[in-house]
């Protein structure tokens, strides 16, 4: 059965590099830092986000494609001409490693809408390509768009994420930010599409944990137009991300006192102001509350953010130096690429931390 | 009467070695089933007249009188069986409708009873609610549209209003009339101390009880007992009421011999008359008028109270909760066809409605197919017996439940089912002075207190086991339910999946 | 001091003190053993009229009434109980017609009882405060 039809809790590793003066680095390091955690994954599903990889398509959106054979191909292809100003197009580099097998065709298209389609559609342009990104994915069977950000992509496969790493040649792109995930699923997944992280435009998230409330925070998501389809944790936490800051239009900070809320004792305590703030967010945006364990890195344009769930029941460690800034699930994960860091601690449960570019966007 | 078509339904069986002719059970009962003969120097019963109510049983101090079903029976037959036989007696007998108090007996499925929760284990941590902050507080109304900003970019609150609740419960409508002042007292001081809320049901609001108002929802029925500006602007929250589970498609009626001085007053309706609801608001016919209706009680009330609708779940409950979603009104309340009431036509109790579980489960999905489940809340009722049907119903998509019958229980009812004749022993579904005083509020509303009390742990254990520390994150959670013993379209209707999946 | 205080609005005149009363003086473990076939003579009373009820029983005056009149000192006051020492007591009744309440009565054997809050009965604590289903008598200090 493929991912999607069943639902696979699995347990993980996640890391995150990220450079805040925007100078771009190898991918190699964040291969070796999730190498470190490789017992943490059982070898089925790794992955990568990588940002400001594609600075000379830097305007256009990168769609990064699986296909499970040419017809997919073929009708994801007339697709995308009806909508988009296909710029370039070609296969994904990869090199053969033993220990991936059975990939499906991997494809890399740097597209722009098309103006009177979009023009027709009345959306804005995001609202189109996620339209355009869910609709190949439900409705062209074979076809599956698991990266659709600007000068950004998202690398993934079945397999431990090094061996993934290495498959996808990570170490010759260069970004200001790199995202890594291992995965330990309860159950077989199988197909690619599966693997985390997950993204939609430039959103990525990585996830170690399992929320207790997926079905509630589903349901509510796919009300505002969201196809949960591969029934992971991680595909609802991005459509969360997704519908509160593109959507509703809440701030990064804000969204963290969302998805991670304080404990009601705790806003009782807290001065006036700033108490009505905190029920506001919690009564209008109750079912984008998430419990059960988790601790998340999330990409975007220009920054990322790392949040535990507000028990802290997953472990997350952050360090900084000089303008670089880490974050993994465990502090061996960080040493093994930077061993002399000016700051090392473990966020307290609910407390994001968010880190941007210094000047602003590349 | 020379034939006695219907033989008593129960039997009162006294042990005479413990009986100790205290007559307490004499002197209890408002039927006057028992007797102290003199001569004899012996207690004696008149089963005919016992309606299965055991307040004789549970104050004689020593426990020698117990009731039993009589076992007088008609030949077996699995169509006309011995109900059945004795409807039509007394039916020929006084060419009445048949009428009964409480919820439907009959032997419908329990939906409730036959899903099962989740704990749990391993790729999860359960949470351990002695240890960890484990919440219930919901809020009840309308959630906004969009976000506000102010001039310095912090979030403006827009929010409309909204009922806070400790704990996903309240207390259901019960009519001043149908039940007693000391009940509604005893409902109001304990829903002020629990911090939840108790509804007047369609029997206005009596003077004493305005301090709680904070505490109250007020309703507005068909008959619009006791509605004026002042009684508007008491309550916490409004609630139209369209309909009753137990009797969808009738209004309400409570005979002329119940409306005393008090009742009057507080409804608004001569003493000694009947108080007989009409079957519709006769001025709301279709949707927009009830929508006519929801604003007009929101400007009298400037906006600042939420509105509620109250519905009964018949078969196109799911198009109708959309029409109110769309209505203006601010939380939606459906009562299953097992609701209580103090009296009903026995065939319109027994055989119309919904069950609450169905009702619920695709209520809630219409209004999230139709994008609109967060313009509302919806509460449910009928019959919520525990907190494990609480924590069900909230994981099939429900904000908070209303509980009627299982509050009376906690009040003293033994549900013998005789409301109707206003002769209740334990002080609860009466108006006569000398039946009223049993019911203590001082007591009443303590046993109501302890049984919340009791819920409330139960559901944090529950949502611990689950993982779950917040009840938001519990609401619409359907992969936290499996049913057993349901078939595909049942399951498909509940929209969870069989156990073992 | 605590007495037993009865709140006329919740008593029902259901009679059960009388009963938990009468079985408390015997001493049993068995309400039924202890009460078959006996009429009973408790220390406290319910008095009914026009839909009121009431339960008497001794208050346990400041100045009581009964001692001041007990001849042969069988009544007197101990921290603050009234109680009776059966076997100085004459049954010459002056305490009955003393006491304004009308809580004192003449027992089965000749000497005079009254409510003495069950310090002599081996539970200790006054039954017709368990007794009473409604809440109607209550055990508790008010200061007077």
């Amino acid at each position: 059965m493929r991912e999607g039809m069943f639902r696979n809790p699995s347990g993980c590793a996640i890391s995150g590099i990220f450079s805040r003066s925007g100078k771009r680095f190898s991918g190699k390091c964040i291969i070796d830092s999730i190498a470190t955690m490789r017992d943490r994954s059982n070898g089925l599903g790794g992955g990568f986000a990588a940002y400001g990889i594609y600075p000379e398509y830097k305007e256009y959106y990168a769609f990064h494609i699986f296909y499970d054979s040419k017809s997919a191909k073929k009708d994801c292809e007339k697709f995308l001409e009806e909508h988009f100003d296909i710029i370039n197009l070609s296969k994904i580099p990869t090199q053969k490693v033993p220990e991936i097998t059975d990939e499906p065709l991997i494809w890399r298209y740097f597209v722009a809408p098309l103006p009177t389609k979009l023009a027709d559609s009345q959306m804005d342009e995001r609202e189109f390509v996620v339209k355009c990104v869910f609709r190949i994915n439900t409705a062209i069977d074979g076809a599956y768009v698991f990266s659709s950000g600007k000068n950004m992509g998202v690398f993934k496969a079945v397999g431990f994420p090094e061996d993934v790493g290495r498959f996808y040649r990570l170490e010759e792109y260069e970004g200001y930010c790199f995202t890594a995930h291992g995965r330990y699923p309860t159950n077989t997944p199988g197909w690619w599409g599966g693997a985390h992280p997950f993204a939609l435009l430039d959103y990525s998230v990585v996830h170690n944990g399992e929320i207790s409330s997926y079905d509630a925070n589903r349901r509510a998501i796919e009300m505002y137009g969201y196809k949960c389809t591969l029934q992971t944790d991680t595909e609802v936490i991005t459509y969360i991300i997704d519908y509160l800051h593109r959507k509703k239009g809440l701030k990064l900070e804000e969204i963290c006192l969302v998805i991670a809320a304080p404990f009601w004792t705790t806003i009782e305590n807290k001065p006036e102001e700033e108490r009505q703030e905190l029920e506001y967010l919690r009564s209008a945006f109750a079912s984008q509350l998430i419990t059960g364990p988790f601790s998340i890195i999330v990409g975007f344009e220009g920054g990322m953010m790392a949040l535990n769930d507000r028990l802290k029941l997953r472990s997350m460690v952050v360090a900084e130096k000089d303008d670089m800034f880490y974050v993994a699930s465990e502090e061996a994960a960080i040493r093994i690429i930077q061993n002399d860091l000016d700051k090392v601690w473990s966020p307290k449960g609910g407390e994001g931390v968010i880190v941007t570019l210094e000047k602003g966007r590349i | 009467m020379a034939i006695n078509y219907v033989y008593p339904e129960y039997e009162i069986v006294r042990n005479y070695d413990r009986c100790i002719n205290c007559r307490v059970c004499e002197r209890q009962c408002a039927n006057e089933a028992h007797k102290y003969l003199s001569d004899y120097n012996k207690m004696t019963s008149d089963d005919s007249k016992c309606v299965n109510c055991h307040r004789c049983v549970a104050l004689c101090p020593t426990r020698a009188l117990k009731i039993v079903k009589s076992n007088h029976t008609f030949r077996e037959n699995a169509n006309w069986n011995g109900k059945s036989i004795n409807e039509i007696y007394k039916q020929a007998e006084s060419g009445g409708v048949l009428l009964s108090s409480m919820g439907n007996p009959e032997n419908y499925p329990v939906y409730f009873d036959k899903i099962l929760l989740n704990a749990s284990q391993v790729t999860n941590p359960s949470i351990d609610p002695l240890r960890e902050p484990m919440e219930t507080r919901v809020f009840l109304g309308a959630k906004p549209d969009r976000i506000e900003r102010d001039e310095n970019g912090r979030l403006k609150n827009n929010m409309p209003p909204q009922l806070k609740l400790s704990m996903p419960v309240m207390f259901s409508a019960m009519s001043y009339g149908s039940i007693s002042y000391n009940a509604h007292e005893s409902l109001a001081r304990a829903a002020a101390e629990m911090g939840i809320l108790y509804n007047t049901g369609e029997g206005g609001l009596h003077e004493d009880f305005y301090k709680y108002g904070q505490n109250t929802i007020v309703q507005v029925a068909s008959g619009r007992f006791g509605v004026h500006k002042k009684y508007l602007d008491s309550g916490a929250a409004i609630e139209i009421k369209m309909g009753q589970g137990a009797k969808p498609g009738i209004g309400g009626h409570l005979p002329g011999t119940k409306v005393g001085e008090d009742i009057s007053k507080t409804r608004m309706i001569p003493e000694g008359t009947d108080a007989i609801s009409p079957a519709p608001h006769h001025d709301i016919y279709s949707i927009e008028d009830l929508r006519q209706l929801v604003y007009s009680l929101k400007e009298a009330t400037a906006y600042k109270k939420p509105i509620i609708v109250k519905i009964a779940a018949v078969h196109n409950v799911a198009a109708i909760a959309s029409g109110i979603a769309r209505s203006g009104a601010d939380i939606i309340a459906i009562d299953g066809f097992r609701g209580g009431t103090g009296a009903a036509p026995t065939r319109i109790r027994d055989h119309v409605g919904l069950p609450i579980e169905l009702a619920l489960a695709s209520v809630d999905k219409r209004l999230r197919d139709e994008g609109i489940r967060n313009n509302v809340s919806i509460v449910v009722a009928g019959s919520i017996r525990s907190s494990a049907d609480i924590v069900k119903a909230v994981a099939l998509g429900a904000d908070c439940v209303y509980i009627g019958t299982a509050a009376l229980l906690a009040l003293g009812c033994h549900l013998c089912r005789s409301c109707q004749t206003g002769k209740c022993n334990w002080g609860i579904a009466t108006q006569r002075a000398d039946l009223v005083k049993r019911l203590n509020p001082d007591i009443g509303y303590k046993r109501l207190v302890n049984l919340l009390t009791a819920w409330k742990h139960e559901i944090k254990e529950m949502m611990g086991g689950m993982g779950i520390n917040s009840i938001e994150s519990l609401k619409g959670n359907r992969l936290m339910l499996r049913g057993v013993g349901l078939n595909e379209k049942e399951l498909e209707i509940l929209g969870i999946k069989h156990a073992g999946e | 001091m605590k007495r037993v205080y009865v709140n006329e609005k919740w008593c029902l005149g259901c009679h059960l003190c009388e009963y938990y009363c009468a079985f408390a003086s015997t001493n049993e473990t068995d309400m039924a053993k202890a009460l078959k076939d006996k009429k009973i003579n408790p220390r406290i009373r319910i008095e009914s009229n026009e839909g009121i009820n009431f339960a008497v029983s001794c208050r346990h005056c400041e100045e009581p009434l009964c001692v001041k009149g007990c001849i042969t000192g069988a009544l007197s006051k101990n921290d603050g109980i009234i109680t009776i020492d059966r076997n100085r007591c004459i049954s010459c009744y002056t305490c009955i017609l003393c006491c304004p309440y009308g809580a004192v009565s003449p027992s089965e054997d000749g000497a005079v009882q009254k409510c003495e809050l069950c310090i002599k009965t081996n539970v200790g604590t006054p039954q017709c405060v368990k007794g009473c289903p409604n809440g109607a008598i209550v055990y508790e200090e008010r200061g007077e």
